[in-house]
């Protein structure tokens, strides 16, 4: 066996930062070896991904120490002989059409185009995408798009392939069609892995040795996985990855606890859709209980949570609010002016930075809640004390998640609506994110969850409103 | 709505066609050059079999422009023949309602030569032909084709930014001003977007570096006797216009 990528002694320093990223890493790894890449966030792994990929930048980017080498060679110097795959399915696709964003990184590295062609079927068929090389791309599905990329690795013949949390963002059917696409890619053992995620379940019948950094970006533990699982259990634990095997550490909600009051929100005939109808008509009470909406991607779950919210109009029917709720409004929360409207019914979109207005995470909590006092209680409940005065969009991904539920709670809603609460968060996130919502179904709000995550589903579905099937559906 | 005969031209064919016919339009005012390039349009449209259907649905917008353009020509056109109507400054005459008819045929040539030459175009083939045929750099040329694919992102981002501030009751502040908060929030998402792009387009070896291509983009004989035939048609519409004196009214 050959080394194929080496590092000695070497660090990253962003040029904006003082601290850096990640320092003092050696490790080898051989062709032909799965690697998991583990850490709490912020300890530099995807840093660690971006200089293998050779695309950290030069010395006006940041400053470098030691060595990072692939094939004894920078890595800037052996692109397409390693291939980077990153988080977000949309923003990684350069063309219109399947075909030709795959034959692009070939282009780049000037293969002959008559070569070309015979490469991208090839690759398309190895990563199961028979869309057809005309297919748009814009029509493929989070986990297609990801085979999408995978197959412009394949076709530049990278045998390196860097992943940095490619199923973060997925369902987890797209989560399985990646895993699946990346297992069969490395199955001859001829290609190097070297994957980032704090999902270890998905990948642990994968990678055969995992790497471990400390939050300083050091070097914490290297070797085998079943022994580092072991051996860095605790720290691994701390640093909110999901070691298999770990139970949840919450009880689930009482599911036979009856809903306290009347439903605040009942649609009967509703039929949602942004343009066109979605779905058949429905029939759908949002009790004072903690509800989770599940079913696949694209079914209209996240439109149902926006009609329900009072955002989005239906194709037809109605939603009405109960008085209690509405007081003297409208019963059409879709009437209610924006500031009514927030008073009654929260909304914690998917994408936490769509909700960000302030530079401060202190000005954010305070648009809604009244008093400073209620500010520094909300600051202390979501464990955001510290960052006070920090930009929310500096945050990492799980304070983000926070905070966005924060500035829902200011304005005191009775009715939440949450979507995707723990969409890729790691275990830590996930724990503060339940019990945080757990408190507010104590607290009689009623909830709304959209989700994909069965953990999630076990222990916060009081009521279920499941779109799997395309009928008629209501709530139980 | 694609012409199977339209779409064998190379993108830069297609550009050039259009830059032709838009000249003999610009130079004169008259109706007879018009109608010489609307006439070789309708043609076209017959030849090539471009899909008549989608052609009408989008010349609506054509239906609105052609009336008010021709109505103000009527009315503060050239004075000259029989005066019909009068009122204050504006003056319908024989040769304001003759001026009037050229504006109408002028905006369906210049519509039509945009929207048949416009519908057959590929982003990724015009791309493909700016970089092999004209030389453009491919870097500008690709990074622009890339991210001009975003903008559909743009809008999902643009909707869900628009939901947010109505669910947080920032929503009853006046249009123009909730406008300015969420472009400006939208900016900030592009430049996110725009930057994971850049990095998956840089890790799959795009560069400065020349490179090769997987689609060849080159000119044929379908290509100059397209251009030939719509220079013909160009010179013809002005000739013809200064010839039988259409040209210049005044």
């Amino acid at each position: 066996m050959t080394a194929v990528i080496e590092a000695r002694g070497f660090g990253w320093r962003h040029a904006a930062r003082r601290t850096w990223a990640v320092r003092d890493l050696t490790f080898t790894i051989e062709a032909g070896e799965r690697v998991l890449l583990l850490g709490p966030s912020g300890s530099g792994k995807s840093t660690v991904l971006r200089a293998l990929a050779g695309v950290l930048g030069d010395s006006d980017d940041g400053e470098s120490a030691g060595q990072l080498l692939i094939d004894g060679r920078h890595p800037t110097r052996t692109i397409g002989h390693q291939a980077l795959v990153q988080q977000d399915p949309d923003s990684q696709i350069v063309l219109a059409r399947v075909g030709d964003d795959v034959a692009f990184g070939c282009e780049n590295l000037r293969v002959p185009a008559e070569q070309i062609w015979p490469r991208v079927d090839d690759a398309l068929v190895r990563v199961g995408l028979d869309v057809g090389r005309d297919h748009p791309t814009a029509h493929l599905s989070g986990g297609q798009k990801q085979r999408l990329a995978l197959a412009g690795a394949i076709a530049m013949r990278s045998d390196i392939v860097l992943l940095d949390e490619p199923t973060a963002n997925l369902d987890p059917d797209g989560v399985d069609e990646v895993v699946d696409a990346v297992a069969a890619l490395v199955a001859d053992r001829h290609r190097t892995l070297v994957v980032v995620e704090h999902r270890v379940e998905a990948w642990a019948g994968l990678v055969d040795r995992v790497i471990v950094l400390s939050s300083e970006g050091t070097l914490l533990a290297d070797g085998p996985i079943g022994r580092v699982l072991a051996d860095q259990r605790q720290s691994l634990l701390a640093a909110g990855v999901w070691v298999p095997g770990v139970p949840i550490d919450v009880d689930p909600l009482d599911h036979d606890r009856p809903a306290s009051g009347p439903a605040p929100l009942l649609a009967d005939d509703l039929v949602i859709g942004r343009d066109t109808a979605l779905r058949e008509p429905m029939t759908v009470a949002v009790e004072r209980l903690s509800t989770v909406v599940t079913g696949p991607n694209g079914v209209g779950k996240s439109t149902l949570a926006l009609t329900l919210a009072g955002l989005l109009r239906p194709i037809s029917g109605s939603v009405r609010a109960d008085p209690q709720l509405r007081g003297s409004l409208s019963p059409d929360p879709l009437r209610w002016k924006s500031r009514q409207l927030a008073g009654r019914i929260g909304y914690v979109f998917q994408e936490p930075e769509h909700m960000f207005v302030t530079s401060t995470v202190r000005e954010e909590l305070a648009l809604a809640a009244t008093t400073g006092a209620e500010v520094d209680e909300l600051l202390a409940r979501l464990h955001l004390d510290h960052l006070a005065a920090a930009n929310p969009f500096s945050l990492s991904g799980g304070e983000k998640r926070r905070l966005s539920v924060g500035v829902v709670l200011g304005a005191r809603p009775q009715v939440i609506m949450v979507d995707e609460p723990t969409f890729g968060q790691d275990r830590t996130t996930w724990h503060d994110l339940v019990r945080l919502l757990m408190g507010l179904a104590h607290d009689g709000h009623a909830l709304v969850q959209v989700t994909h995550d069965q953990p999630f589903i076990d222990v916060m579905g009081q009521r279920r409103i499941d779109l799997r099937n395309r009928e008629r559906v209501s709530a139980p | 709505m694609r012409s199977p005969v339209l779409e064998k031209l190379n993108p830069v064919t297609s550009l050039a066609i259009g830059l032709v016919l838009l000249l003999p339009l610009v130079v004169t005012i008259d109706w007879l050059s018009a109608t010489v390039v609307l006439a070789a349009l309708v043609v076209t449209v017959v030849a090539a079999r471009v899909p008549i259907v989608p052609l009408l649905r989008r010349s609506v917008p054509l239906l609105v422009v052609a009336p008010i353009g021709a109505t103000s020509m009527a009315l503060y056109g050239q004075v000259g023949g029989h005066v019909w109507w009068r009122l204050g400054p504006a003056v319908v005459s024989d040769q304001s309602l003759v001026l009037a008819a050229a504006v109408v045929l002028r905006v369906f040539a210049l519509g039509w030569s945009a929207i048949v030459l416009g519908s057959a175009m590929d982003a990724t083939r015009l791309a493909d032909a700016l970089s092999q045929v004209l030389r453009l750099p491919p870097r500008f040329v690709l990074g622009t084709v890339a991210g001009a694919r975003m903008v559909g992102l743009f809008t999902e981002d643009w909707q869900a930014l628009a939901h947010a501030r109505r669910a947080r009751g920032l929503g009853d502040a006046g249009r123009l001003r909730r406008w300015f908060t969420v472009s400006f929030a939208l900016l900030v998402f592009a430049v996110r977007r725009g930057s994971v792009l850049a990095t998956a387009m840089e890790a799959r070896g795009f560069g400065g570096a020349p490179r090769t291509w997987a689609r060849p983009s080159r000119l044929g004989r379908i290509d100059a006797i397209a251009f030939g035939l719509a220079l013909l048609v160009a010179i013809l519409a002005v000739v013809a216009a200064v010839g039988f004196g259409t040209a210049w009214v005044y």
